[in-house]
C-alpha cells in the first residue's frame, strides 16, 4: 500500500459510535422488504409440494379462484415460459437452477408448485389452502450416509497414509453434523412491480446487484438495467440472502401476469425449503502425532449433502489443511446429491464445520497425551500457511490463546474429566481456536462533498446487522475530515456503485476500502481546487501539506491558514464535488489471510438428565483493525450465541419417508433464547492493523466469531462428563 | 390504537398483526413466525404484552392497543434510548417486539435480577444474538423507572 503524505487524523475510526440507524430501528421506522408501501399492491401466497420427489399430475384451482378477491393462480400448467439465461459471476452453484413453474418435476418436499394472487392477504392465504395438487410420487433419497456421492475434491501433501501408519499416537474419529437453517428473524420477502418492461423489486437480499438484480434480469432475459433492486434494511440473513431464491422470481412472475405489484412473504415454514441451509456433513478424521503431540499425519474424508440439481460446495477443507503444522495431509470432500433444496453458505461457512472437527480432535489428542490443550496448539503452530506456502498476512493466535487463558483463569483448571461437581451438575471447561478465511473482492463507492460542507457517500452494499450504516461513515468522516454528523451513508439500491456480496466477512475490507478511496480522492479534489484558486488562503500550498479537520482544509503545520469546504465551493459556485472510488484485491495474493481467535467456555451438565447449560464464555480475536468496538463487541457476542445454537440446539430433521422437514418452525427447530445465554465476553487484540490485507487494515469478523464455539462447548462437555460427543447438536439423548 | 380511536371493519380471519401492518400501515410491528413462537409481533393490549399474530382483530372491540409507533412521540421512551445506548440490536427486526416486551417486563416488575429478566424476556427471539445487551438495556430502563 502507498501511504499518503497527507494522511488524515483518525478521529471516528476506532471509536465506539452508537448505530447511526438506531433511532429508526427502535421506533419501528426502518423499512424491511415487506414494509415498503407500494400503491395497489396485491398479495401472493405460494403453494408448495407435499411429496419429496415425483411429478405433478394435476392442479385444481377452481375452489381457490371462486374465493372473492382472488386474481390468479399460477402453476406450471399456465405460467409463462421464462428464458432462465445463464448468470455467470453469481452465487448460483454449478448445475441447473430450479425453474419455477416451468415443468411438472418435483425435486424436493416444499418446492413451490403454485402461487395465489389476491387483493388481500387473508384471501390469498385461504385460497392457497384450497389449491389441490395431485402427484405421481416417488420415494425421495434423503440419507447422506448411504446415497451415492459425486467425485470428491481432493487435497494432499506428503504421504499421509504412510505417516499415519508410522505415527506412535493415533486417533480415528467420525463426526456428524445436522443440517442447520439460518432462520433470520425477518422472513424472506419480495415486492415486485412492473412498469412496462422495467421491474422494481423491494427484496431481502445480501447482494443487491450480483444477487437479485443480475439473477432476475437473467431469469426474465431482460437487460440488467431494466431491474432495480431496493433493499435498505435486512432483518438478519447469515447467508440466506446470498442468492435470489425461487420466490423472488415467483413474485415477479405473479406481478407480470396480474399487472399488479405483488407482495410475497415466505412463511416461517417455507423458509426451511424455500431458502438454503448449512448442509449436513459426515467428517471422518485420522490424526497421527509423535509422543510430544507434534502432528505427523491427517487423513480426512468429508461428505456433504447437496441438491439433485445444483452442486453446492464451501471451504470446509480449509481448517483441515492450514490450521496446524502437519507435514502429511490427505483430504477428500464429496458432495452427495439428495432430494433436498440447494444449501447455501451459513455464518462461518465451511470453517464452522471443518474447524469443529480439527479443534475437537486437538482436544482429544491433548487428553490422550496428557498435554494441556493450549500447549498442544502452541507445539503445532505453523510458520507459514502450509497449504499455499504463503506467509500469513498476520497470525496472532498465540496472543489470543495467552490472553484468553489469563482472562478466563484457565490455569486454575483441574484437567481430569468429571473432577468438578455442583449439586446435580457436572462442571467442565473447554477451549478451541478459531479461524476464518475472510473474503475480499472488488467494490466501488461514490463520494460527494456538498456545497453546504456535508458529504454523501453511497454504495450498493447491505447492512444485515453488523453496522455497515455506521462503520462506513466512520471511515468516510476521517478520510474527508468531517464528523459523523456531517456525513451521510446510503446503501441498498442497485442504482448505487456495485459491491461484492454482503457476506464472507468481506464488506468492511472491500467496501470500506472503496469508501476510503472515494473519500480520499474527493478530498484531494477539493484541496487541488483550493491550492489552484488565487482567492483561497491555500493558494500555491503543496497539496500534500494540507489536512482537513471538521470540514476545514488547512496547512498541516499552520492551522490558521485555511478555509472550509463550504467557503471553497461557494466562492467557486460549485454545487458539489464528486468521485467514484474503488478498491480490489490483487489478482495474485502474496499472503494467506485469515482472522483468528480463541474461545473458552464453562458448561454445566446435569448428570442424570443430560441437560447442558453454558455458564460463561470468552472469545479473544485477532481480526485486524476494529473500526467500531461497540458494534464489533455485539457481533462477537452474537457469533457466540449462534455457536451455542449450533452446539446444543439446532437441528433440521427430515422424515425419510417423504422428505418432509418435520420441525420447520421456531417451536421445534430450537434456537437460543435469552434464558440460554449467560454473560458472554469478547476481547479484540489491541494494535491490529493488517495492512497486508487491505488499505484500512481490517480482517473481517462476522464469521470467525462463530467458529470454534461449538468445539469449545464440546470439549467442555467432555471435561465435565468424560463423554466425547462427536455429533452436533449435542442432545440430552446423546449424553444419557 | 396508539391513543387514537379507530373504527374499522375487518375480515374475521384478520389477526391483530395483519390489522396493524396491512390495514393501518403500521409496519413497525414485525411478522417473524405468525405462530406465537418468536415474539417479533409483541404489542401492548390494555397494558399487557401479547403476540399480535395470535390475537384476532375482532376480539379487540374497545381495547387499547399500543404498538412501537405509539410508544413515544418526539423524545424516545427510556427503553428505546437504552437499546441504542447498550447496542441491544443488530439487524433490528426483532427490536420493536423486544422493546414492547421489555416495557411489559418492566411494568410487571420482573426485573429483580439479570436471570429474572432473561427468563421473562425469553418469548422474544433475537437471531443476531443480542441477549446480553437486551438484558442490560432492560436493566438500564428499569433503574430509571
Amino acid at each position: 500500500m502507498t501511504r499518503q503524505p497527507n494522511r488524515q487524523p483518525q478521529k471516528a475510526v476506532g471509536t465506539p459510535q452508537s448505530r447511526v440507524d438506531g433511532r429508526l430501528k427502535v421506533t419501528g421506522q426502518a423499512t424491511y422488504a415487506a414494509d415498503h408501501d407500494v400503491t395497489g399492491v396485491a398479495y401472493g401466497v405460494m403453494v408448495d409440494a407435499t411429496v419429496g420427489r415425483g411429478r405433478i399430475t394435476g392442479v385444481d384451482t377452481r375452489a381457490a379462484l371462486d374465493q372473492p378477491g382472488v386474481r390468479a393462480v399460477l402453476h406450471h400448467g399456465n405460467a409463462p415460459r421464462l428464458p432462465y439465461v445463464d448468470n455467470p459471476g453469481s452465487n448460483n452453484p454449478p448445475g441447473e437452477r430450479l425453474r419455477v413453474f416451468q415443468d411438472d418435476r418435483v425435486r424436493f418436499f416444499g418446492q413451490p408448485v403454485a402461487v395465489v394472487v389476491a387483493d388481500t392477504l387473508e384471501a390469498a392465504q385461504h385460497a392457497a389452502s384450497l389449491v389441490t395438487v395431485t402427484y405421481a410420487a416417488e420415494p425421495p433419497s434423503t440419507d447422506l450416509t448411504t446415497a451415492p456421492a459425486d467425485e470428491p475434491q481432493r487435497y494432499a501433501r506428503g504421504d499421509a497414509e504412510a505417516a499415519w501408519a508410522a505415527a506412535p499416537v493415533k486417533l480415528d474419529l467420525a463426526f456428524r453434523f445436522s443440517r442447520n437453517h439460518h432462520n433470520p428473524m425477518e422472513p424472506h420477502a419480495t415486492i415486485a412491480r412492473w412498469e412496462g418492461d422495467t421491474l422494481t423489486l423491494w427484496d431481502k437480499t445480501q447482494w443487491v446487484v450480483g444477487g437479485t438484480q443480475q439473477e432476475l434480469a437473467s431469469v426474465f432475459g431482460i437487460p440488467q438495467q431494466s431491474v432495480r433492486v431496493i433493499s435498505p434494511f435486512v432483518g438478519g440473513a447469515f447467508g440466506s440472502g446470498l442468492r435470489a431464491w425461487p420466490h423472488v422470481t415467483v413474485a415477479a412472475l405473479a406481478a407480470r401476469v396480474t399487472g399488479r405489484p405483488v407482495k410475497l412473504v415466505l412463511s416461517r415454514r417455507q423458509l426451511y425449503f424455500g431458502t438454503g441451509h448449512r448442509p449436513a456433513y459426515t467428517y471422518a478424521l485420522k490424526l497421527g502425532s509423535d509422543r510430544r503431540g507434534r502432528l505427523a499425519a491427517s487423513i480426512q474424508d468429508i461428505r456433504a449433502e447437496t441438491s439433485s440439481y445444483e452442486t453446492f460446495t464451501e471451504a470446509v477443507m480449509g481448517p483441515g489443511h492450514m490450521m496446524y503444522r502437519t507435514p502429511n495431509v490427505r483430504q477428500a470432500y464429496a458432495t452427495v446429491p439428495l432430494d433436498v433444496n440447494t444449501p447455501i453458505w451459513m455464518r462461518g461457512p465451511g470453517y464452522a464445520t471443518g474447524a469443529h472437527v480439527v479443534e475437537c480432535a486437538m482436544d482429544e489428542l491433548a487428553h490422550e497425551l496428557g498435554v494441556d490443550p493450549i500447549e498442544l496448539r502452541l507445539r503445532n503452530e505453523p510458520e507459514t500457511d502450509e497449504s499455499s506456502g504463503l506467509p500469513f498476512s498476520s497470525r496472532r493466535l498465540r496472543e489470543c490463546l495467552a490472553t484468553g487463558a489469563r482472562e478466563f483463569g484457565w490455569h486454575r483448571r483441574n484437567p481430569a474429566p468429571r473432577s468438578t461437581r455442583d449439586g446435580d451438575w457436572l462442571v467442565g471447561t473447554g477451549m478451541a481456536a478459531a479461524v476464518y478465511d475472510f473474503g475480499r473482492a472488488p467494490a466501488q463507492a461514490h463520494a460527494r462533498i456538498n456545497a453546504d460542507g456535508t458529504a454523501l457517500v453511497q454504495a450498493a452494499t447491505s447492512d444485515m446487522g453488523p453496522g455497515t450504516y455506521t462503520s462506513m461513515p466512520q471511515v468516510a468522516a476521517d478520510a474527508l475530515g468531517l464528523t459523523m454528523t456531517t456525513v451521510e451513508f446510503r446503501l441498498g439500491d442497485s442504482l448505487m456503485p456495485p459491491t461484492p456480496p454482503h457476506g464472507g466477512s468481506m464488506t468492511m475490507a472491500s467496501v470500506g476500502s472503496a469508501v476510503q478511496d472515494a473519500c480520499d480522492k474527493v478530498r484531494r479534489q477539493a484541496i487541488t481546487l483550493a491550492v489552484n484558486d488565487a482567492r483561497s488562503p491555500l493558494h500555491r500550498v503543496n497539496p500534500d501539506d494540507v489536512v482537513v479537520r471538521d470540514g476545514r482544509m488547512h496547512v498541516k503545520n499552520d492551522p490558521t491558514r485555511g478555509e472550509t469546504y463550504r467557503q471553497l465551493l461557494g466562492r467557486n459556485q460549485r454545487d458539489h464535488l464528486e468521485v467514484i472510488g474503488s478498491w480490489g484485491p490483487p489478482e495474485q495474493s502474496r499472503y494467506s489471510m485469515h482472522a483468528f481467535g480463541a474461545v473458552f467456555t464453562e458448561v454445566a451438565v446435569d448428570d442424570r438428565l443430560g441437560l447442558v447449560r453454558v455458564r460463561r464464555m470468552l472469545g479473544v480475536y485477532d481480526a485486524g483493525r476494529i473500526i467500531n468496538p461497540k458494534l464489533a463487541d455485539s457481533q462477537a457476542l452474537g457469533g457466540m450465541v449462534g455457536g451455542i445454537g449450533q452446539a446444543l440446539l439446532e437441528h433440521t430433521v427430515t422424515d425419510a419417508r417423504d422428505g418432509r422437514i418435520v420441525n420447520a418452525n421456531l417451536a421445534d427447530y430450537l434456537v437460543p433464547v435469552n434464558a440460554d445465554i449467560p454473560d458472554l465476553r469478547a476481547i479484540y487484540l489491541d494494535g491490529g492493523n493488517d495492512q497486508n490485507a487491505d488499505p484500512i487494515g481490517v480482517k473481517g469478523l462476522g464469521e470467525v466469531v462463530i467458529v470454534g464455539v461449538a468445539a469449545a462447548i464440546t470439549n467442555a462437555v467432555f471435561h465435565a462428563t468424560g463423554r466425547r460427543i462427536r455429533e452436533l447438536p449435542i442432545t440430552a439423548e446423546a449424553l444419557l | 390504537m396508539n391513543g387514537e380511536r379507530r373504527t374499522v371493519t375487518v375480515d374475521n380471519r384478520t389477526s391483530l398483526l395483519d390489522l396493524v401492518r396491512e390495514h393501518f400501515g403500521l409496519t413497525g410491528t414485525k411478522k417473524g413466525c405468525d405462530a406465537g413462537a418468536c415474539g417479533a409481533c409483541t404489542v401492548l393490549v390494555d397494558g399487557h404484552r401479547v403476540n399480535g399474530c395470535l390475537t384476532l382483530a375482532v376480539r379487540l372491540d374497545g381495547a387499547e392497543v399500543i404498538t412501537i409507533e405509539g410508544l413515544s412521540r418526539d423524545e424516545l421512551h427510556p427503553l428505546q434510548q437504552a437499546f441504542i445506548d447498550q447496542d441491544a440490536f443488530q439487524c433490528g427486526f426483532c427490536t420493536p417486539g423486544q422493546i414492547m416486551s421489555g416495557v411489559g417486563c418492566i411494568r410487571e416488575r420482573h426485573t429483580g435480577s439479570a436471570s429474572e429478566i432473561r427468563e421473562w424476556m425469553s418469548g422474544n427471539i433475537c437471531r443476531c444474538g443480542c441477549y446480553v445487551k437486551i438484558v442490560k438495556a432492560v436493566q438500564q430502563a428499569a433503574k430509571g423507572r
